[in-house]
């Protein structure tokens, strides 16, 4: 793609793990059996009505929040009309000229790189029901019969539209990755894409680098994770570039990525685009959000991620390390309370981001699960850090500990792991292997000292390997050359 | 004793309180009267004849057991069938809902059936309540018990008729653009759209959401306003319910109006308005100056232009409120062989020619490129209207005029012509774009026998002062008449 540039925006979808639908009571549960979490609101009886769900319009003006976005005062619902089986009215209630949230930004890192990327707009809608459609493609154009379930319809949905201000598959991944990470960290949606709970669309042009104007762009849909995104977008930049550079034309239209053939193709034309006919809600009154109530959202927000990783890395945490322990969330949680009853830092971030991630791998389990509390690993450093235990027994009894055999303490007592810094202990040892070995005794004492090594190792291997080398060394110089 | 069938609802809940009758004794009358005038009239789509039995000897036993509903305990009704009501057929007029059996009641529905009140049945209506007439029920007219050949109104008709007639005490209509004043006055009965927000709209199969209010059909001042304080107060299911307090109603009906300024609206009293039906409502404005009232002539110079902002709003709501009609979960369904096809099919087949053809004006209404010019300026029209309403009420407590500028027309007469139909609305359409209350009350009948109504209208949330002069204006036209249909006049509150 020499002398092409991509210009890239991504809509994302955020399903909020509410309690309760967006418009009735009906429970929010991700796997029912089909058509179980209805009512006469969700399924567009004739006369039902809409109630706004408060706590999804909290969590919308949250997930703006962290955006730092404008939230605005007097939001509105409006309809879009179209026709499809799964949406029960057959318009959606949503959002059009005065969205919840305007203007924000997110900050990425790509490689160290840092990029803002622009929100444009944070807004609110009803999710559709699911169609299944009996053909072999899935899709509707060739079923046989279509099968309806409205468990999703009316689901809470935050419609996040970025700025077209991506460049490059890599950002556009970086960026999907931090905006699932801010949104968790809020609490607001587990935003998973395996789950559906996440849904990234691309809009993709490519223009002359140097070019000013947007070239005709297309959106590209059903990315079912954060690699798919990436490949994806590469394969529409590349075609987009090579359609113009065999002298045809890029034509606006929606796009279905095939995971398979690793390929997209059209799904509708602009042409074919409907008119939403978008018109005010009647059945829904303007949201009034007024400064306190905005006040509060801005106060109530956690430690976002990008701030949390800057944290703990300031504190001499090394970077890939914060970023597994944020990314995690509960690591991040675990360092916090470890650090704050005095363990040092970097050690329980070496820890936590790599004993503890594979031990968890290994065990197929998650943290809530393991026994490892904050003081444990305040014990495991202070141990560390007087001496008391090598980092390689550390390992040890960390993953002891995480498997719930005791504290700290405990196991390297059980398992005999401490190490000996008493030097009046040790003394004793390294006298009897200098008098054992006179000929290396007398190398140190004409000046060469390189089989130190040597007699360290020898009196490791007389104390069973508990004695604290750095010690040993000490009294071999010291004592080597007082005799 | 008169036939139970006539007695207004405050005189058969005395009657039932005194243990004169019982809600059954009542009921079997109604029912009677509905087995002599149905044929003539077609009031009802659906009438449960054991079901409001059942319903009767329970509202007897609660009460012999000490439960107190309140006026309408006992008291038979019927409701407009665009009002859902779990396990009885709801069609709204219309073949796309035909067999529709909803799974839940309206909320009105539900308060009158927690007061121990009869449920008779469902009443007909244009479909999905478009029309001033009745005759776009896709189950056939509903005629007027004054004159079977002349309309009874609509799109209420039917819940209209049966009051007039005695197949029902009272009954529950719906009020876009005047569906439940108009018929009222065709009927000569006493109709009230309440303040927008008043009573739920939960359950009522929407034609206009922002337009759409549930109102009470009697046959006086005080059963109306009994009706409408029996469902009227916040519903949490209804996002536009109001949630303040239900004003004073009952409680004004005897106050009079002496010294009240009541304003008679200009541009509703010449042009347009048949003269009869204006002479009989000068006349009463003078009996209500004589009784103590300071009439004055207000313009509301908006009010010329609202008819045509209400056919742009109203359709474009309704555009998309009549989009779940599709064949896909519920209703008719005409079998395609994709699902566009079959949607299609279904929605051409299932609706009548007024529905379809204002479907089609509110789309267009909406589309990108004409929204600014129909539906956008007709929302700046209504921003007027409420204007003027409100300069209006800074000098005068009411306003008054015609509720239709005709009396019953005859059926057919104006079904090939939409826009003379559409006339028929523009004494109503006003409130319902400012979201005010008002009702129309019986003054007289025409030379040919035909009732008129005058039409009183109230800042909103203000339905006591509507009802003050309601109430007046009833003593003071002292009007008994009652169509030929129901064997015997009704006797004075």
């Amino acid at each position: 793609m020499r002398g092409w540039e991509a210009v890239i925006g991504i809509e994302t979808h955020v399903e909020l793990q509410t309690e309760s639908k967006m418009f009735c009571g009906c429970p929010v549960r991700f796997g029912a059996e089909p058509n179980t979490t209805v009512c006469p609101v969700c399924l567009g009886l004739p006369g039902a009505l809409p109630v706004p769900n408060e706590e999804a319009i909290e969590r919308i003006l949250r997930i703006g929040a962290a955006f730092e976005c404008t939230l605005v005062e007097g939001s509105l619902f409006h309809r879009k009309n179209y026709f499809y089986p799964d949406l029960p009215k057959n318009y959606q209630i949503t959002q059009y000229d005065l969205p919840f949230c305007i203007d924000g930004h997110l900050d990425i890192d790509v490689d160290g790189d840092e990029l803002r990327v622009g929100i444009t707009r944070v807004h609110m809608e009803e999710d559709t029901g699911k169609s299944i459609h009996g053909s072999e493609s899935g899709r509707i154009h060739d079923a046989k019969f279509s099968l309806l379930d409205f468990n999703r319809a009316g689901v809470p949905l935050v419609e996040i539209v970025s700025e077209p201000d991506i460049r490059t598959p890599e950002q556009a991944r970086a960026y999907a990755a931090e905006l699932q990470r801010v949104v968790r960290s809020l609490g607001v949606s587990d935003a998973r894409l395996e789950e559906g709970s996440v849904r990234f669309d691309a809009n993709i042009s490519v223009r002359r680098v140097g070019a000013d104007e947007f070239g005709t762009r297309a959106e590209v849909k059903n990315m079912n994770s954060l690699r798919s995104l990436q490949r994806a977008i590469a394969y529409e930049i590349d075609r987009q570039i090579a359609l113009i550079e065999s002298g045809a034309a890029v034509v606006q239209d929606t796009r279905h990525w095939d995971e398979g053939s690793g390929k997209t193709t059209s799904m509708r034309s602009k042409e074919e685009s409907e008119d939403y006919r978008y018109f005010q809600e009647p059945d829904l009154v303007p949201l009034h959000v007024d400064q306190p109530w905005r006040d509060r959202v801005f106060a109530s927000l956690p430690e976002l991620p990008a701030i949390r990783r800057h944290r703990i890395t300031a504190a001499g945490v090394d970077r890939q390390a914060a970023a597994v322990m944020v990314e995690a969330g509960d690591l991040a949680d675990l360092y916090d309370e470890a650090v704050s009853l005095g363990a040092e830092p970097r050690t329980v971030g070496n820890w936590l981001s790599g004993d503890v991630v594979a031990y968890l791998r290994r065990n197929e389990t998650s943290l809530a699960d393991t026994h490892l509390r904050p003081d444990h690993l305040y014990e495991l450093a202070t141990m560390v850090g007087e001496g008391a235990l090598s980092s390689t027994a550390a390992k040890d009894v960390l993953a002891r500990v995480l498997a719930g055999e005791g504290s700290p303490a405990a196991v390297a007592e059980q398992y005999d792991l401490l190490q000996i810094s008493d030097a009046g202990a040790l003394e004793a040892e390294v006298d009897a292997v200098l008098a054992g070995n006179p000929d290396v005794v007398a190398k140190l004492r004409a000046g060469d000292m390189k089989p130190v090594g040597f007699l360290v190792g020898q009196v490791m291997r007389a104390t069973g390997g508990k004695a604290d080398p750095r010690i040993v060394s000490d009294l071999i110089r010291t004592r080597a050359a007082a005799g | 004793m008169s036939d139970l069938a006539d007695l207004a609802v405050r005189e058969a809940a005395s009657l039932m309180r005194r243990g004169d009758v019982s809600s059954l004794e009542i009921t079997n009358a109604v029912i009677d009267r509905a087995g002599v005038t149905e044929s003539h009239l077609h009031a009802y789509l659906t009438f449960n004849q054991d079901a409001a039995r059942a319903a009767a000897g329970e509202a007897d036993a609660a009460r012999a057991a000490g439960r107190n509903g309140g006026l309408f305990h006992g008291i038979p009704i019927a409701l407009k069938d665009n009002l859902t009501t779990r396990g009885t057929e709801t069609t709204a007029g219309s073949k796309i809902l035909s067999g529709y059996v909803p799974p839940y009641s309206a909320t009105v529905v539900n308060r009158l059936r927690d007061r121990y009140a009869v449920i008779l049945g469902k009443t007909n209506l244009d479909e999905f309540a478009m029309g001033s007439s009745t005759e776009n029920s896709a189950y056939g007219p509903t005629r007027n018990p004054w004159d079977t050949e002349r309309v009874p109104g609509g799109s209420s008709g039917g819940s209209a008729a049966a009051v007039a007639v005695g197949s029902a005490l009272a009954a529950l209509g719906s009020d876009t653009g005047g569906s439940i004043r108009q018929p009222a006055s065709l009927c000569g009965i006493v109709g009230v759209k309440p303040t927008y927000g008043l009573v739920s709209r939960y359950g009522l199969i929407a034609f206009a959401s922002s337009l759409d209010q549930i109102g009470p059909f009697a046959r006086t001042v005080g059963d109306a306003a009994g009706l409408l304080e029996a469902i009227a107060g916040h519903d949490i299911h209804d996002a536009t319910s109001y949630r303040g307090d239900v004003p004073p109603i009952s409680t004004a009906l005897q106050t009079g109006v002496a010294g009240m300024k009541i304003g008679v609206v200009k541009e509703l009293s010449g042009d347009g308005i048949d003269h009869e039906v204006a002479a009989a409502c000068r006349a009463m404005y003078s009996k209500l100056e004589t009784a103590g009232a300071r009439v004055t002539e207000v313009s509301l110079p908006a009010s010329e232009t609202a008819l045509s902002a209400y056919y742009l709003i109203a359709p474009a709501e309704a555009s998309a409120n009549l989009a779940r009609f599709d064949g896909v979960r519920y209703g008719l369904r005409v079998d395609g062989d994709t699902t566009e096809e079959m949607m299609a099919r279904t929605r051409a087949e299932g609706f009548g020619p007024e529905v379809a053809r204002r479907i089609l004006l509110g789309t267009y209404a909406l589309s990108a490129g004409y929204y600014d010019a129909f539906y956008g300026q007709a929302q700046k029209v209504r921003t007027l209207v409420r204007r003027d309403f409100e300069a209006a009420y800074e000098d005068v407590d009411v306003l008054v005029s015609p509720t239709s500028p005709t009396t019953a027309f005859p059926i057919g007469e104006r079904i090939a012509d939409p826009l003379s139909m559409y006339y028929a609305d523009v004494c109503t359409i006003a409130s319902n774009l400012a979201g005010d209350p008002s009702g129309s009350v019986p003054i007289s009948l025409d030379s040919a026998g035909l009732p008129i109504g005058l039409q009183i209208m109230a800042p909103a949330l203000h339905e006591e002062q509507l009802f003050r002069v309601a109430a007046e204006v009833e003593r003071l036209a002292e009007f008994r008449q009652r169509p030929e249909l129901a064997t015997s006049e009704v006797r004075p509150a």
